[in-house]
């Protein structure tokens, strides 16, 4: 075998008598022949005119009021479509899922003289909890999704990226995260995946490891619960409403100066010095493909998440309704851990019930609640007839009766369930994704500890200040 | 030698099935290897998705975090693979997206290399084309997006921009699924060597850079003879390209042109399954 | 005289590149955005919040941050025009 090394000894020494700008000298010659065979092969009326309606546009869009107004234009047309517009499949899907199939599922296993535990197991345990994430997570990613691909398509995005990039600059971050920050306020788990837009690696890391401040589409409804029946509930009623949109819309602010702030803390230490580039098209607008969108939007993102998700719903389910009926010396599993993280949650000013939850919950922050309330109601003193093991829904005023009557809460820990509710661990489907897109233990890993940090060092410090005070 | 080596590809795929497994794709039952390169935003996703429909399979690069897919489709009782490379604007830098792009198209050896441009961007888009055109003559460009050019007021001349290039240009309109059958053909024809492409080369490298890069060449032919690409393995030295140095200390590069001895020795016909 | 940058190029205007300033990565993507020595670039309008600037270069349209926009040496074209 011949030893090619002379090669390698050659190709230095001619680098070093080029000098420095061959590479440039390359570039140089390459886009002399491209410049050249474009100019030959195209007609057009003006070489730098670009079209004056995407000019014009491109003035509204980046303008300094006009922009910014398009913008919490779009974002609050998107989200007031989404939520209006997945109430009305969320709740036939409740209905068809969560109610009919549910009991019919029930009455076949008993006609089938199915013992009890494998009935509950596989019946309350495993597929209520799916059946649980398909109707409250489907319609709104379904009708989300779509939109925020048509937005893309048409090429406003990268306009938003341009608008404010000079925020995330400042975090040491790429404008282009306002993007998938926005997607995570859908779901985290698809913010996750449209950092990929992000083409330097810095830049994409600390938009995957903020992601979670996006208040996703399983949190809103516990914020607007939440915020509703204590926050609002606090309020002259006059102004009930008006307090609780202020409450949910300051959690979700808070969110997003989190998000700069920990980018910035990120870049500053952790990620100091990992090299980084900026670039941005703005790519020509074209009309957007409305059919194709939906198709495509279903496909790739609605499918993906909804297939994690349930991958992830499905176990969590059986060990819901197994922590639930599994007891060890006259206590179920979920009892004990109950008692376990009581003096902890109380500490945060939550309580032992909530940080369970939020441990066997993890799949999904939609059956959070829903937890809480069978807990609750399971080891407590059962006023609304639930079942150990079996996630349940009730109405406004049931759930404040049982979480102040029985759960003993107060507006503090009402106030402390919103920050945690913010700032937690991502979900697991999130937290699978993370580690699909970084193939990395310890990102995965400080993706899921930096936030919980945070929460627990949030609720602790307003618990500490309600008491002083 | 053009009518011979029209022959001999009817049978023999130029791809090399062990490269491939190294990077990352198994090759399976497929007659040809067909990559799928071009700028961000040029359609290039849409032309993938058109192609494959629901045949495809996401995954990533082999110790990357650049994800990747790959599709397959059927033309003429031919299997084809199609693998979508990442976007970029050059093959030329160091970011993980272009050594990705520029490994697979030069140890993957793909059959056929499709190259999607946007016609309302064509110069910054033919930068990448010509770049592509320096490591392989299997070219097709797919001139995507003509609908929009057209109502920008450009036209583009698909025919002139073909002599130009020396390979076949199909003029598309990708999301109408407009030009979708005649990329097919075109992609046809280069695999099976039916069309002969006389790719462009840049040559106005400067005389002192010219001088250099003949003297490396000659001994790399001298050293790999009959290496398909020399003056790209050249370039990429001249440019301290850590993957191509890898590639000789590993002795890697010699395989490149091994197939094609063999292919004129031997007859390897491909692995034909008829699904 | 000292020497024009692009970031102080007016909206509207066009300057022809003379240099790069810039090393490694940031000079690789610059010259992947098309900017090179003897490229035209037109500056068409700015981020409502001052910064990036979006420039036209060989037809694309392309934001460059003013950190970018300082390592690029330019010459005011002669008879620039809008």
């Amino acid at each position: 075998m011949s030893t090619p090394l002379p090669i390698l000894e050659k190709a230095q020494r001619l680098r070093a008598e080029l000098g420095e700008d061959y590479h440039d000298k390359l570039m140089e010659a390459i886009y002399a022949d491209a410049a050249q065979i474009a100019e030959s092969s195209m007609s057009r009326s003006s070489r730098h005119a670009s079209p004056s309606f995407d000019r014009a546009l491109d003035r509204a869009l980046t303008h300094p009021v006009g922009g910014f107004l398009t913008m919490g234009i779009m974002f609050f047309v998107v989200f007031w479509i989404t939520i209006t517009g997945a109430n009305i499949p969320s709740r036939i899907f409740g209905d068809l899922l969560l109610d009919q199939l549910y009991t019919l599922l029930h009455g076949i296993a008993s006609a089938l003289g199915t013992s009890p535990w494998l009935s509950g197991l596989l019946i309350d345990g495993v597929y209520l909890a799916t059946a649980w994430v398909v109707s409250v997570m489907l319609p709104p990613m379904a009708i989300f999704f779509p939109l925020f691909t048509l937005l893309e398509d048409f090429g406003y995005l990268p306009r938003v990226a341009f608008n404010l990039d000079r925020l995330f600059a400042a975090a040491g971050a790429h404008g282009k995260q306002s993007l998938s920050m926005m997607m995570g306020f859908g779901c985290n788990a698809a913010g996750v995946i449209a950092t990929r837009i992000i083409d330097s690696p810095r830049e994409r890391l600390i938009a995957t490891l903020t992601n979670n401040f996006s208040i996703c589409n399983g949190r809103w409804p516990t914020l607007i619960l939440i915020g509703t029946i204590f926050v609002g509930g606090a309020a002259p009623p006059a102004l009930a409403s008006l307090v609780a949109a202020l409450s949910v819309v300051a959690v979700a602010g808070l969110g997003i100066v989190m998000t700069l702030l920990v980018s910035w803390g990120l870049s500053k230490t952790w990620l100091k010095g990992v090299p980084s580039v900026f670039s941005l098209e703005l790519p020509p607008y074209r009309p957007p493909q409305i059919l194709r969108t939906l198709y495509t939007s279903v496909i790739d993102r609605t499918l993906i998440v909804l297939w994690r998700a349930l991958m992830m719903a499905a176990p969590a389910g059986a060990v819901i309704w197994l922590t639930s009926n599994v007891v060890i010396g006259g206590v179920s599993i979920a009892g004990h851990m109950v008692n376990l993280l009581n003096p902890l949650g109380l500490l945060l000013g939550l309580n032992g019930v909530i940080l369970t939850a939020y441990v066997v919950a993890i799949p999904a922050n939609e059956i959070v609640i829903p937890t809480i309330l069978m807990l609750t109601l399971t080891l407590g003193r059962n006023i609304a007839g639930a079942q150990s093991g079996v996630m349940l829904e009730l109405d406004e005023g049931q759930v404040y009766s049982v979480l102040t009557q029985v759960g003993g809460w107060t507006l503090l820990t009402a106030v402390n369930l919103l920050l945690f509710s913010l700032l937690h661990n991502p979900c697991s489907t999130t937290l699978l994704t993370i580690w699909h897109e970084t193939k990395s233990r310890k990102w995965t890993l400080v993706a899921a500890l930096l936030p919980l940090g945070l929460g627990v060092a949030a609720t602790f410090t307003t618990t500490m200040l309600a008491r002083l005070f | 030698m053009t009518a011979q080596t029209v022959k001999l590809c009817e049978t023999c795929p130029a791809y090399d099935a062990s490269a491939l497994k190294r990077l990352g794709v198994k090759v399976g039952a497929a007659n040809y290897v067909v990559a799928l390169a071009g700028n961000p935003n040029t359609g290039k996703s849409t032309i993938f998705n058109a192609l494959t429909g629901l045949r495809q399979h996401v995954g990533n690069w082999p110790g990357k975090t650049v994800a990747r897919a790959e599709g397959g489709y059927d033309f003429n009782d031919r299997q084809y693979k199609l693998i979508d490379l990442p976007g970029t604007y050059s093959l030329l830098s160091t970011s993980v997206d272009e050594e990705i792009a520029r490994d697979f198209i030069l140890f993957g050896k793909p059959d056929v290399t499709i190259v999607v441009v946007d016609s309302t961007r064509l110069e910054r888009n033919l930068n990448l084309t010509l770049q592509i055109l320096e490591i392989t003559d299997r070219v097709v460009v797919a001139l995507n997006l003509i609908d929009e050019a057209q109502r920008h007021g450009i036209q583009v001349d698909a025919r002139h921009l073909s002599r130009r290039l020396g390979v076949p240009v199909i003029p598309m309109a990708a999301r109408r699924l407009q030009g979708i059958p005649e990329l097919l053909q075109a992609v046809e024809q280069v695999a099976k060597g039916l069309y002969t492409t006389r790719p462009h080369r840049v040559h106005q490298f400067g005389a002192k850079l010219e001088r250099a890069l003949n003297g490396l060449i000659a001994q790399i032919e001298q050293e790999y003879p009959g290496l398909p690409n020399a003056r790209w393995v050249a370039l990429r030295l001249l440019d301290a390209d850590a993957s191509i140095e890898q590639a000789i200390r590993d002795h890697r590069l010699g395989e490149l042109n091994r197939d094609i001895e063999a292919a004129s020795t031997e007859k390897a016909a491909p692995a034909e399954v008829v699904a | 005289m000292t020497q024009l940058t692009l970031d102080q190029l007016e909206i509207g205007s066009i300057a022809v590149v003379r240099r790069l300033n810039a090393g490694g990565a940031i000079r690789d993507r610059l010259m992947d955005m098309g900017l090179l020595p003897g490229t035209l670039v037109l500056a068409e309008f700015r981020s409502p919040l001052g910064d990036p600037v979006a420039y036209r270069i060989r037809g694309a349209l392309i934001a460059l941050r003013r950190s970018q926009a300082r390592e690029v040496e330019i010459d005011l074209s002669e008879g620039a025009r809008e």
